[in-house]
């Protein structure tokens, strides 16, 4: 099959429980979610999912009107990895005395365009953004020297549009809540 | 300043002014504030106690669509809640307007694993379309118009409002607004007129086309529209199950209900059109047999207000998003005349040979004695009350036999548990139906298996002089798996015979007037004096048990791959 990598971003109203309600829709079809994100998005009072998973492009179209189906959802939106500009950020927990006697710690810095968050005798933490291909080199990379901890976020991604896809969905509500308004007056 | 009232009175207060004057429900500890309010009111709010929670919920199942009005259902937390469980999957799945009212714990032991605590809205929110809980009493009057808004408008469907004992017993302020629009929710879309100049070209240019009609035609008030589309471009009419009763039986265009059980005429044509018109339906794999050999030479149009729908098993080659009969409303001036005579009467020749090959010996057996068939049983009855009873059914035999055989004139004339199959739904449907349409007959068929499942109903007839006619398909099996067993499984009958009491002696235990119809003498004088009964009747009919529902599209198969019996298939002569 055509398998590939999907992300959908659902933008909600901000209720109790809207976390299990599309979870569910994933959980029903077998469908493995390989990240999720949720936070704030540039309007104020709607939150924003950021769900990547691995399936085919009918599977996933019928998943997105599914979940926007659901009452509290506004709009629910399919994207290929072309469509977006997406960051993971990872964290790496390593040995301080390793490193130091190997002394490739510049090289790996500078290669990686990683970060160095905090160095104690015991142990050195890094951080790198970037796609999930850069998270995995610099974990390999680090990985000669005992990775103790390791964890990487979820996607977090923005559209290549000028706007957030919802901007024209709410002017739309806000001209037919005027409509129904009218009419029951 | 209005006087404070409880969370309790507001619930009730509110649904009286959602317009609301009979609900369904059983009452427990975390509900008692509401039940204890509901008994200041129950001169405007009829409430009717059933004997089990599922039979409360499937009475408002009934209620809901033969009133056209939203069900309403009261329960207490917990096991009252879950008992519910299987009438919300069932509304989920037919598209039936209910708001649910659960008790719960009070906030203050919600998960604690508190008594009778469940996570209703957890439990509840796949099989619902809206589900929320009620923590505070001044979120009770716009937690109702929420609820009542969602359940009713759109596709309709369950909701859920899970209100805990604390907001059900301190007070608020009471003002009640109706619920007429939430942003993230649209419930009637604007039509797009381009793709409905794309039907009516494709319709305009189609030689053989057919219209499926399913339960959305009833739940948009379409039927006039959808009658006016088939006539004015002359297109035969199938309905599915659900969709049954939108158009007369006796209309020249309607040629008979799709699908496994289904008529000949619109199964065969399905894969010979060229054209399908499809109507607030979501095409059902009852209904479509396999989708790789459904179909092929057709092209598709499907209207449906629920845009998830498209696409979803079938690809369609334009779809409107929209209520139905605005769509058709649209539509009609777009569609040129058109006369195709053959194309209606070759469904005619399908359905005549059916007529002659498996209908003809189910309702003129040869044995003027003996046990009976249940096609013969429905057709009589359906024609003692003139097609004009609402026919409702529980699930199996009987269901099949109950649509296939009733006649229909008048619409909303069929209640069935279509797409979750619940057995158990009839016989609490019956009831709900006959109090929302107290001027119609109601016509139940029922076998012994699920009148069984919620038998304890018939205390919600004699409590509340409920006159359904209770038409008992009895055969002493459970038929349907019997048919199975039959023809898939070697005639195995694993856990299908059954023992059963004396039902006549247990309906005149609830006060019910009966009687045993043993062999096919008695048959017209029984169904005579039931319908001549003014009140509720319960015939106990001697099925011949291996009486089977034919033709059948066995699972896995196209729809015009047809057994007339066990052996035989269809082939048509054209």
């Amino acid at each position: 099959m055509d398998d590939q990598l999907y992300t959908i971003t659902v933008f909600t109203e901000n209720q109790v429980g809207l976390l299990n309600q599309i979870s569910i829709i994933f959980t029903r079809r077998c469908l493995n979610i390989e990240s999720m994100t949720v936070s704030a998005c540039s309007i104020h009072g709607v939150h924003k999912f950021t769900i990547t998973c691995r399936s085919n492009r009918t599977m996933m179209e019928h998943v997105v009107k599914q979940i926007e189906r659901r009452i509290d959802v506004l709009r629910a939106f399919l994207h290929t990895d072309d469509e977006l500009v997406y960051q993971e950020v990872a964290l790496y927990k390593v040995p301080t005395n390793r490193l130091l006697q190997e002394g490739h710690l510049e090289g790996i810095i500078r290669r990686n365009g990683a970060r160095v968050l905090e160095i104690t005798d015991e142990y050195t933490i890094f951080e790198k953004t970037g796609h999930k291909s850069e998270t995995e080199r610099l974990f390999e990379e680090l990985k000669e020297f005992g990775i103790r901890q390791f964890v990487r976020s979820g996607r977090v991604a923005v559209t290549k549009n000028k706007t957030e896809f919802v901007d024209l969905f709410l002017k739309e509500q806000q001209a037919r809540k005027q409509r129904v308004e009218s009419k029951s007056e | 300043m209005s006087e404070k009232i409880t969370g309790a009175e507001a619930l009730i207060r509110a649904l009286i002014d959602e317009g609301v004057d009979t609900v369904f429900g059983y009452p427990g500890g975390s509900i008692m504030p509401v039940y204890d309010k509901l008994y200041d009111y129950t001169d405007r709010l009829h409430h009717h106690l059933a004997r089990h929670e599922q039979g409360a919920i499937h009475a408002a199942q009934g209620y809901a669509r033969a009133s056209h009005r939203t069900g309403v259902v009261i329960a207490t937390s917990g096991p009252g809640a879950t008992n519910l469980v299987t009438g919300i999957s069932d509304a989920m799945m037919d598209s039936t307007p209910l708001v649910v009212i659960t008790g719960q714990v009070a906030t203050g032991f919600l998960g604690k694993d508190a008594f009778q605590e469940t996570d209703v809205i957890g439990v509840t929110l796949p099989i619902t379309k809206w589900a929320v809980q009620i923590r505070r009493p001044e979120d009770v009057a716009p937690a109702v118009a929420r609820a009542f808004y969602i359940a009713s408008s759109g596709r309709p469907g369950p909701v859920v409002l899970d209100f805990a004992k604390d907001a059900q017993t301190s007070l608020t302020d009471y003002c009640f607004e109706p619920c007429k629009f939430i942003r993230s929710y649209d419930p009637d879309p604007i039509i797009d007129e381009a793709k409905v100049a794309e039907a009516a070209s494709l319709i305009n240019s189609a030689q053989r086309p057919m219209i499926l009609s399913g339960h959305g035609v009833m739940l948009s008030h379409a039927e006039k529209e959808l009658v006016e589309l088939a006539e004015k471009a002359h297109i035969p009419v199938a309905c599915t199950m659900l969709g049954l009763s939108s158009i007369p039986t006796a209309h020249p265009l309607y040629k008979g209900m799709l699908g496994m059980h289904g008529n000949i005429g619109p199964n065969v044509n399905t894969n010979r059109a060229d054209l399908i018109v499809a109507v607030g339906m979501r095409f059902d794999d009852r209904v479509t047999g396999d989708v790789k050999k459904y179909a092929p030479n057709a092209k598709i149009v499907h209207i449906d207000i629920d845009a998830s729908e498209f696409d979803k098993t079938v690809r369609t080659d334009t779809h409107i998003h929209g209520d139905a009969k605005k769509v058709l409303l649209a539509l009609i001036p777009q569609v040129n005349p058109a006369i195709r005579h053959e194309w209606a009467a070759s469904f005619d020749r399908h359905n005549a040979a059916e007529r002659e090959l498996v209908i003809k010996r189910e309702i003129e057996p040869d044995s003027p004695t003996g046990p009976m068939l249940m096609g013969e049983v429905v057709s009589k009855v359906s024609e003692a009350f003139g097609h004009k009873a609402i026919t409702v059914t529980d699930v199996g035999q009987n269901q099949m036999f109950g649509v296939r055989y009733s006649g229909f004139t008048e619409t909303d004339s069929c209640i069935t548990s279509g797409g979750l199959g619940t057995m158990g739904f009839g016989l609490p449907a019956a009831i709900g139906a006959k109090i929302g349409a107290p001027k119609r007959q109601v016509v139940l068929y029922v076998g012994d298996g699920g009148l069984q499942m919620t038998l304890q109903e018939l205390g919600m007839i004699m409590e509340y002089n409920v006159g359904v006619k209770i038409v008992l398909l009895n055969n002493n099996f459970l038929g349907n798996v019997r048919q199975w067993q039959y023809l898939f499984f070697n005639g195995r009958y694993s856990a299908t015979p059954m023992l059963n009491p004396d039902f006549v002696a247990v309906a005149a235990a609830y006060g019910i007037k009966g009687e045993d119809v043993a062999d096919r003498t008695e048959l017209a004088g029984a169904i005579s004096r039931m319908a001549a009964h003014d009140g509720a009747y319960l015939l106990n009919v001697n099925i011949d048990p291996t009486d089977m529902v034919f033709p059948m599209t066995p699972g896995g198969a196209g729809v015009d791959e047809i057994l007339l019996n066990e052996k035989d298939h269809y082939i048509p002569k054209d």
